[in-house]
């Protein structure tokens, strides 16, 4: 465990030497309250339009940045320790790859998580100091539960970068693959589902449709924050699946704390068999 | 109790028998040379006592322990090959956190930085350091926690000759307080006053191993008589030549000294000869040096056909 928190505190402050937490911190509270502030623009009004609005917007945007800068953090975790010639000697120390993974993870992991909390935390605090008729107990709520749900999915997609920062052996490759992750998540599911529905013109069975959201980490955190708010009166393209899936929001966190033990558990498994 | 011990060991990396049937062992308080061509194995030998990689066959034995055991390897200090650190960190900060890794008292980490002559540059960041201070850096770090068992590859590249000095001088120290010492070099002569034992490796299989002595006998290799002759050199030659046993050796004159090429075993007979006959002013002994023991090992075919892989 010792060893385990001496790797984690060396990320830490890495990040904060960096500026890497402050930074992310910072873009995050710009983006909510811009959000908070601009969000409704586009209907011809300038001002806090409403709270389950503002998180949507967030989230939507959240589904872009929050993986993307997941990869960042943590695509070189052990091929940039390869690459800078530290990994054979730390693999020398009373210290075992699960150990040294788990903590970079407890490390980029509090990093993100810090970052989150911060950055949206203040433009929540913002939110309910400056905007007279808030509720604001709905608005903690809601910032509560779009703040754990954005680190879970970082996590997930920081476990994701190690999987592949564990595989290959050249930093570029990594950074390439981190992308292909992010693409195919992000962009690509969503219209291959689509493409799928479409194609087969009903013909694929409709209880299992819903399921393949699972499939998709960011799908899972959208329905997170914007199906338990609008009853699926705002929901559009594959999301208005999501409303058939019989498992609820516990069923969704499940889901989503998986998306990050299993990668990470299948990121140790690679690690071991790696060769030094 | 062994610093470690190999038994028959060879390891296999993707057909390539890369060890071959490698029997060696450390004791505390002894310095061992391992020398080799490059690809001949010493840094597989290095990887398997620190636990990195499994032997495919044969036993390996670390410190009365298992290689790899955590418990094991926080008494072995290592310092690799072009030893790096994290560029963003200053040298005190670099230590401190493998000083952590290793349970290692923080006392320790101005007193090694000191030691080694970082004290003026451990709150400056690695990226400015040179290629000697990294090095001095990856020194401290192995001494981190005093350890039972100490490898160094290549410890002086980048030490200037006085940093060599202290090095050597520090070592001793070390294996006189009972550390076991395991040396890789390629700079022969640095060494060679420095270590108790000395075992050369080629493709995979040791091939010698012993104090310099016994590899001496091993390898019975000619000693070198230096004569400078009383009269003439045709004078002594010739009394080389009376002597029945050595008549015929190889000899070779320049700046009015005579070099005779004579066995060990019959290098006594030789001198006591010649000093018999009067036609010696001045004797000179010279015995092979660590660097044409190895060059006899390993054969000199050197560039042309050692290429292997690390």
């Amino acid at each position: 465990m010792n060893s385990i928190w001496t790797i984690a505190r060396k990320e830490l402050s890495d990040s904060f030497r960096n500026r890497w937490l402050v930074a992310i911190a910072l873009v995050f509270a710009t983006l909510a309250l811009g959000i908070a502030w601009f969000g409704a623009a586009a209907s011809g009004q300038v001002g806090y339009a409403s709270t389950p609005a503002t998180i949507a917007s967030l989230a939507s945007l959240g589904i872009f940045l929050i993986p993307l800068i997941a990869l960042l953090l943590a695509y070189d975790a052990i091929v940039g320790e390869e690459e800078g010639g530290t990994l054979l000697l730390l693999m020398t120390y009373p210290l075992s790859r699960g150990q040294l993974l788990f903590g970079k993870f407890l490390g980029h992991g509090l990093t993100l998580a810090l970052a989150t909390l911060i950055g949206f935390g203040v433009a929540g605090v913002a939110i309910a100091l400056l905007v007279e008729d808030v509720a604001v107990a709905a608005l903690a709520a809601a910032m509560l539960r779009f703040i754990v749900s954005t680190t879970l999915l970082g996590w997930g997609f920081i476990a994701l970068a190690y999987v592949v920062s564990v595989r290959v052996s050249e930093k570029p490759v990594a950074a390439g693959l981190a992308l292909a992750i992010w693409f195919f998540f992000v962009l690509i599911f969503d219209l291959m589902l689509l493409g799928t529905l479409v194609a087969s013109q009903g013909e694929f069975n409709p209880d299992l449709l819903p399921w393949l959201l699972l499939l998709n980490p960011t799908d899972i955190y959208r329905l997170l924050n914007i199906v338990t708010f609008s009853d699926g009166a705002q929901l559009s393209g594959v999301l208005s699946l999501g409303a058939d899936l019989p498992i609820g929001p516990s069923g969704l966190w499940v889901a989503l704390i998986l998306w990050f033990v299993i990668p990470l558990t299948g990121a140790w498994a690679l690690f071991r068999r790696r060769r030094i | 109790m062994s610093c470690f011990r190999l038994e028959n060991v060879s390891y296999r990396y993707e057909k390539a028998l890369v060890l071959n049937g490698v029997d060696l062992r450390l004791e505390p308080g002894e310095i061992l040379g391992l020398f080799g061509h490059n690809g001949a194995g010493k840094t597989t030998s290095i990887k398997l006592i620190l636990g990195l990689m499994t032997p495919s066959k044969g036993k390996v034995s670390v410190l009365d322990g298992e290689a790899g055991d955590p418990r094991i390897s926080q008494h072995i200090g290592y310092l690799p090959e072009n030893v790096m650190f994290y560029p963003q960190l200053t040298g005190r900060e670099i230590l401190a956190h493998f000083a952590r890794l290793k349970g290692a008292n923080l006392r320790q980490v101005p007193e090694l930085l000191g030691q080694v002559g970082l004290e003026d540059a451990m709150d400056t960041r690695v990226k400015t350091y040179s290629k000697g201070m990294r090095q001095r850096l990856g020194l401290a770090q192995a001494l981190l926690g005093n350890p039972r068992l100490l490898m160094l590859d290549e410890p002086t590249v980048g030490l200037d000759p006085v940093a060599t000095a202290d090095l050597y001088r520090l070592l001793r120290k070390l294996r006189d307080e009972g550390t076991g010492i395991v040396l890789c070099s390629h700079v022969l002569p640095g060494v060679e006053p420095y270590i108790d034992r000395a075992a050369i490796l080629t493709d995979g299989s040791v091939k010698a191993v012993g104090d310099l002595a016994a590899l001496r006998r091993q390898a019975n290799m000619p000693v070198t008589l230096s004569l400078e002759p009383e009269s003439t050199v045709a004078a002594l030659e010739a009394a080389v030549n009376n002597d029945k046993a050595s008549a015929g050796l190889m000899m070779r004159h320049d700046n009015g000294r005579l070099h005779v090429d004579v066995r060990p075993a019959e290098k006594m007979a030789l001198v006591k000869a010649l000093m018999a006959s009067g036609e010696v002013r001045d004797l000179g002994i010279y015995q092979p040096t660590l660097e044409d023991v190895y060059v006899h090992f390993i054969g000199s075919g050197g560039l042309s056909h050692r290429g292997g892989a690390q």
